[in-house]
Order: C-alpha cells, then structure tokens, then sequence
C-alpha cells in the first residue's frame, strides 16, 4: 500500500458529540448513583460510551486500511498516543505519590516522630500509635487484618506480566515479517495472559475480602493497596482488550510489516502497565 | 508531503463549511473550532462575571444583607473554577487552534476529529458544573481548591462538581495533546523550531505543563471521591492519611496550574509588543529558554501556598527560594517587552494599550507574588485579601487582558473586518480605570487583615470594600462594551487588508482578510 503524498483532513465529525452526550450521561448517572440514586442513566452513558468508541475507532480502521493515512498522519498517531500514555503515567504518579507520603510523612507524624507539633498531636490524639508500615491508622479503621503478601498470587502475577511483554514483542517481530498467523498466535497468548493475570487480581481481591479482612475502608493502608492496585487492574483490562481488537485484525489480515501502528500503540500501552505493575509490585507489595 | 486532503468521500467539491448548525457540531475545522472555543468563553466570562456581581454586591457594607452564607461561599467556588477552566484556558486554546496552524503553515490541527471532541466537552462538562447550583444543599461552597475534609461536607453537588472536573480534565488532556502533535508535526518546511513565534512556543511548553498535572489533579479528586463515597482514608488521620496531602497533591497540580494560565499570555505579548513598537522582538532565544525555565520551576514551588498549613522548616525554606528564583526568568521576559519597545515608532492601538497595560499591571501582581514568598511575610498575608489582589492582578489584568488584546489583534483576520477603534480604547480606558478601583484596595484591606472567602466583615474594612465593589460593578458592565465590539465586528465594519497592521510579522499576515477557510494546504515557504 503506497501513501498518499497529502495530509488527511476529516470532516464531518459526528461521533465526538456522541461521545460527550455519552461521557455527559455516564459522570451524571454515577454522581446521582453515589447519592443513591439508580445507575441506569449510569449505565445507559457507559453502554453509549463503548458503542461510540466502536464506531469511532471502527472509522479510523476503515479509512487506514483504505490508504488514506500518509506517513504524516501516521506521526500525529504516534504523538498522540505516545503523549497520552505519559498523561496516564502522571495519573499514577498522583496516586503513588500519596503512598510515599503516607509512608514518609503522615504516617511518623502521627506517630509524634518529626519537629512542630507531632510529638503534642500524638500525646493528645493518638498517643498510643506507633508508627509501622502496613497500618490502618491510629483509629484502626476497618480493624484487625492481614497483610497481603507478596510471595504467591502476586509474584505469580508479575510473572506472568513479564512473561506477556516477551509474547507481544515475539508478536511484533512477526508483523515485522509480515507473518500474520504467528502474530495472531503470539498476540492470542499475550491476551490470554492479560486476561488470566485479571482473573488472577479478582481471586486476590477476594481472598483479601474473605479472608484476610484486608478491604477498601482498612486506612490508609487498603486505600493504596486497593486504589493502586485497581486502577491498574483496570488498565490491564482495558489493554488486553486493545489487544483483542488488534489481534482480530490480524486475523483478517490487517497490518503490513511496515505499517501497523495500532499494533505498536497497543504494544506501548501494555509495556507502561508493565511497567507501572513493576513499581507496584516494589513499592505496594514488597517493601 | 505536507499538503492537505480535504475532501470527504461522498462530497469532493465540497471545499467550504457546511451550512447551519451542523457545521458547528460536526466541524473538524481548526477556525471553527476556535471560534466556538472563543464564543463559549465570552460566554462563561459573563457567566462567571455575574458570579463576581454576586460577591461584591454582598461585600458592599458589613454585615449579611444579600445572599445567605452559604451560597455566598459557593460563588466564590464556582467564580473561581468557571474564570479558570471555562474562560480562561478555552479562550487560551480557542487562540492556539485559530493561530498556530496558521503561524506554523499547516493545513489544520494534527487530529482533527479529536479537536471536535474537546471543544464539544466543555458546554457538557459546564452543565454538569452549573447544574449543581441548582440542587439540594446548593453548589460546591468549599472553595476552588476543594480543600478536604471541608470540601468533603458538602451536599450531593459534591459528585457531580469531582466528574466535571474530570470531564474537563479529558478536554485539556486532548487538547494539549493535539496541539503537541500539531506544533512538531504539522509545520511547513522550513518552519524550525527556533522560527516558531512565541505564542507558538509558550503553547508547546503550556501544553506540556497541562499533559503533565491535569492527570495528577484528576487523581486528587479520584481521591475526594472515594474518601467520600467508598470509605477510604486518603485524607482522614484517623485512618493514617492526612488532609495535608491534598495539598501538596492538589497544589502539585495548582501551580504548574497557574502558568498554564499565563504563559500563553506572555506569547501573545511577544506578538503584539514587537508589532506596535515596528521592531523585532527583544531577546527571541532568551524568551524561549525563560518560558522554559518557567515551566520547569513551576514544578518544585507547589508548597508556598501551603506556608501555614505545616512544614518542615527545610520544606519552608526550599518552596521559599524556589518560588523567588521564578522572578528570574519572568524578569527576564517583562525586561526584553520593554527593551523591544525602546526607541521603537509606537502607535497605541487598541491591541497595544492592552499589551502595555498587561506589562504594568501583570507586574504589580508579580511583585506581590513576590511578597507572598517570603515565607514569613506570607504568614500574614496567607488567606487574606491581599492574596486576592495578588491572583487577580495576573489573572485580569494579565491572562484576561491578553485575550482581550489578542481578540483586538486577530479579530481583522478572523473576520475581514477592523473593530471599533474608538469604542477599543474607551473599553481598555474604562476598564483599567475600574480594575484598579477594584482590586488595588483589597491589598489594603488584606494588609489589615480581612480574610478572604468570608461573606462579612469587621468595620474597619468598610470604606475599601464599598471602594472596590463600585469598581466591581464598573468593570464588570464595561465588559458590555467588549461584547458589543465583537459582535458588531463580526456582523461588519471597515474592511481589513490582509496585513492589517504595519508592523506585523509573521504567516498568518500572508493570508487573505477574512482567512480563507482552509489555509495552507500547500506549505509556504519560509524565509
Ligand atoms: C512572580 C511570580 C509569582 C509568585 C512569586 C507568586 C507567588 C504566590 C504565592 C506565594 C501565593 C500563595 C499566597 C497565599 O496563599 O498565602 C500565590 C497565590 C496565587 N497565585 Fe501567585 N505568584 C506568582 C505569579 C502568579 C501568576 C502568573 C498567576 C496566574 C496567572 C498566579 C496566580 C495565583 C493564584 C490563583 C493564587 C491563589 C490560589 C488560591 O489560594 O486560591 N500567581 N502566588
Ligand atoms: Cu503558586
């Protein structure tokens, strides 16, 4: 397929102002859900939201495999993607970095370690509260529980992210070949590695409810471990989902050697969970 | 390589807007949506302005006499959070996606499917915002910065006001993003880097600022939400988080923030200065290598909003220098403005009292900034009227005016028409009369001790506060005459030449009066 020597300038986009409709129902639906409303306007925005990205996405396919994208265009791709996956690792950072703050700061402070007033805060409020990570605060939120342990599910899990990061770059080598069947195979064992590393968390998430008390509401300590741990969760989710979609085109022979950005864009976003799960593992689980 | 395709299937001649209102809804064009981003933020600026009506009409005297309490706390919220995100950044990115294709010499925006997207979220995500005024337990009445646990107290708005910034959020993020992939993707050969205008520049480096702490932010209210919602402990001591650490999270996110707010602003003076004063630009590399100091700074100076709130002394120490070392490079800027006008042939058009009125004024605020640094003058000033001063100081007469210079300086592009150049100065003349009525007494009152966010006051206050709600009601309804400028230079007016000013430099001078729809589809060629 040779690429157009101009720059493609869509019109008449109409699926954006779906999406807004549908993000509108969906962030209305779920703020009037939290006040104990019904989530079926929720729902309704949510089920809008995937059909649109459907639609949307299924577009641009269309009009790639039509040759309407020059090189140019394929660079604003890549920008694009590359930049919006560094927003995503600022949203990490966020939330990573309140984990070291409870750890390095709050947590001692609480405990009368530190200059001002820690030491009058802890005598007053809190003076039988030492400080150790894990905790759940010196009000012992959600009370006695057990810490989640890094041997077992979740080197397990590590295990097999890594694991999934050598299929999908086996993957890209064949697309690079220009061997469709081996990339689909290779792809079929990453997402299949996605989906059993997800399957694995939910088997973590319930044995932390079951049975080691460890839940969303045991302070500061289930806050990080739950918020970080199902935020990436969920971008694992969203990942091998992409994935998916990249494989079933594989199936039908999209993608060349040359040209197959939505497979590297999806190869990017599943190393940065990777990664991020890297970082997790240290710093939630291990230390 | 670079020219442009068009031409949708269905319709290959079609080469102009569509007709009604499905040109607006469905356009991809980067001019549309500039124009629809410009509109929507004069219409917020109202919006927000009758918000601040509101709060110096209850400040006029002492005592409660208009609006209850709680709904006075929650218009100073809302004030503050429709000026930033729903008049001052879409007014910035209205501006980028009207001129840096142009000044760059690209066809349009790098994705323009997504550029639709983040316009069409702001009436949204502002719907979402407003409505909550409207419901039981009134708006978000906590203030802008949504401080927990206060901010946690609310009533049911409280969901709704987290998931439009998030909505907002998305907008940004895709926003910035486009631009990004415009500004090093979509420039004519021979368009380098170091050739980029400045408003380009301040853009790329805006854009970067925005990709890096709108997440962040978007994380810090995640966190409100379920503290409040799903019982976790990120801000409860109790559970061994600490309400402090929404500060530094949020305010990680605040002040790269406020630069997002200015420094698109300091692009648009280094458009119009060099313009009016008939030379180049002072110091083009050294603008560049500030703006980028700035930005970078910006990230390590987040804890002088916190100076009372409790630090480590070395904490208080090191946001102290950091914050003072940012008067460097912005000294640096604010100098080489007026070594460009130096024995230049100044005219004062409109556009051109703005931008000198901007310099003074931004100034005044910069060195109030720079007494709020010192961390233990700031221990008085926190929280007190005199920080009012100092935000509005850069935010109106700096991030405001600029728009408004730079609405008075492209609007003969943008339209084929010129303004009312009368009705230009006597709005700039009556609206800097007023600005300074209205806010230079509050760093009086601040000085004295009258705290901000507060309904009433103690007697002592009385004569400033009536002193700056009369420049309050001036400001706010000379901004008519702004209003009634533009439209009436949409509707017509003197016909502009395609260089509209004498002293101009740049591409997007090249083109016709009105810009023709689409620009650029072959590149130009760059001297
Ligand atoms: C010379 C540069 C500047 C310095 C040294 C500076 C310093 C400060 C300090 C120390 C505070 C905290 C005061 C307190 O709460 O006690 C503050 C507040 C603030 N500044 Fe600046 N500033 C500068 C420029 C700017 C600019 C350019 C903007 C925006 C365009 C800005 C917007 C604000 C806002 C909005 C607040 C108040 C936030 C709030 O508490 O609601 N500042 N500034
Ligand atoms: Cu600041």
């Amino acid at each position: 397929m040779s690429s157009p020597s101009t720059y493609y300038i869509p019109h008449d986009a109409k699926w954006p102002i779906i999406g807004s409709i549908a993000l509108f129902l969906f962030f209305a639906g779920f703020a009037a859900f939290l006040n104990g409303g019904n989530s079926v306007v929720m729902l309704a925005g949510g089920a809008l939201l995937i059909y649109m990205m459907f639609r949307w996405f299924g577009l641009v396919i269309t009009e790639s495999e039509n040759g309407m994208y020059s090189k140019q265009v394929d660079t604003s791709f890549r920008m694009g993607m590359m930049w919006f996956i560094f927003s995503e690792v600022m949203f990490f950072a966020g939330f990573f970095g309140a984990l070291f703050y409870a750890r390095i700061f709050s947590g001692p402070w609480l405990s009368g370690i530190g200059e001002g007033g820690a030491a009058a805060t802890n005598a007053v409020l809190w003076s039988n509260f030492e400080y150790m990570w894990p905790h759940n605060g010196p009000a012992e939120l959600g009370g006695e529980y057990q810490v989640m342990g890094w041997l077992g599910l979740p080197l397990i899990n590590t295990i097999i992210l890594l694991i999934s990061g050598v299929t999908v770059t086996i993957a890209h080598h064949a697309i690079k070949e220009g061997n469709h069947d081996k990339m689909v195979r290779w792809l079929l064992a990453t997402v299949a590695l996605g989906f059993l590393f997800v399957g694995l968390q939910c088997f973590e998430y319930y044995e932390a409810y079951a049975h080691l008390n460890l839940k969303l509401t045991t302070g500061i300590y289930g806050s990080t471990f739950f918020m970080l741990t199902g935020f990436h969760g969920f971008h694992v989710t969203m990942g091998a989902i992409i994935l998916l979609v990249v494989m079933l085109r594989g199936r039908r022979k999209h993608f060349s050697a040359t040209n197959h950005f939505a497979f590297e864009a999806a190869a990017w976003y599943w190393h940065f969970v990777d990664v991020v799960w890297l970082g997790l593992f240290i710093f939630v689980y291990i230390i | 390589m670079s020219t442009a395709t068009t031409e949708h299937h269905d319709h290959h001649d079609d080469h102009g807007p569509a007709y009604g209102w499905k040109r607006w809804l469905f356009t991809t064009n980067h001019k549309d949506i500039g124009t629809l981003y410009l509109l929507f933020s004069l219409v917020m600026f109202f919006i927000g302005g009758g918000m601040a009506l509101i709060i110096r009409a209850e400040l006029w005297q002492p005592g409660l006499q208009i609006v209850d309490p709680l709904f006075f706390n929650s218009m100073t919220t809302m004030h503050a959070l429709v000026m930033i995100f729903g008049v001052v950044m879409p007014a910035f990115v209205g501006l980028a996606n009207w001129m840096i294709p142009m000044m760059i010499g690209g066809p349009d925006m790098a994705l323009p499917r997504l550029n639709n997207w983040s316009f069409w979220i702001m009436p949204f995500a502002f719907l979402l915002l407003l409505s909550t005024l409207f419901m039981e337990g009134g708006g978000p009445a906590g203030g802008w910065t949504l401080y927990a646990p206060l901010s946690l107290q609310g009533g049911d708005s409280f969901a709704f006001v987290i998931f439009s910034i998030h909505f907002m959020g998305i907008s940004s993020v895709m926003g910035s993003i486009n631009i990004v992939a415009t500004i090093f993707n979509m420039r004519a050969p021979g368009m380098t880097l170091m050739k980029m205008p400045l408003f380009v520049w301040t853009w790329l480096i805006t854009a970067y600022l925005l990709i890096a702490v709108i997440p962040v932010l978007a994380g810090a209210v995640t966190m409100l939400l379920t503290d409040r919602y799903f019982g976790t402990s990120f801000f409860s001591a109790a559970g061994g988080g600490d309400p402090v650490m929404y500060q530094h999270i949020f305010w990680f996110f605040g002040h790269p923030e406020v630069y997002i707010l200015i420094l698109p602003a300091f692009g648009i003076m280094s458009s119009i200065i060099p313009t009016f004063a008939r030379k180049p630009l002072f110091g083009y590399a050294s603008m560049v290598y500030a703006t980028a100091s700035i930005a970078f700074l910006s990230f390590i100076v987040w804890a002088h909003h916190m100076f009372t709130v409790g630090m480590p002394l070395a904490g208080e120490m090191f946001f102290m220098f950091a914050t003072m070392m940012i008067s460097v490079p912005t000294g640096v800027k604010v100098f080489n403005w007026m070594a460009t006008m130096w024995r230049g042939s100044m005219t004062f058009e409109t556009p051109m009292l703005f931008a000198i009125g901007f310099l003074v004024m931004f100034t005044i605020g910069g060195l109030s900034g720079l007494m709020l640094a010192i961390t233990p003058a700031d221990i008085q000033y926190h929280d007190t009227y005199f920080v009012v001063a100092h935000f509005h100081y850069v935010l109106v007469p700096g991030a405001i005016y600029s728009i408004m210079a730079a609405t008075y300086y492209w609007i003969p592009k943008w339209t084929g028409n010129m303004y009312d150049e009368k009705l230009g100065k006597i709005h700039f003349w009556i609206s800097t009369i007023f600005l300074n009525v209205l806010f230079f007494p509050m760093h009086f009152v601040g000085l004295a001790g009258m705290p901000r966010r507060i309904p009433d006051y103690s007697l002592q206050f009385a004569d400033w506060n009536m002193v700056a709600s009369i420049g309050a009601f001036g400001f706010g309804f000379s901004q008519l005459i702004f209003a009634y400028v533009v439209i009436k230079c949409m509707k017509g007016g003197e016909k502009a030449t395609d260089e509209v000013w004498e002293g101009a430099d740049g591409l997007e001078w090249t083109v016709a009066s009105p810009a023709p729809y689409h620009t650029f589809e072959t590149p130009p060629t760059i001297k």
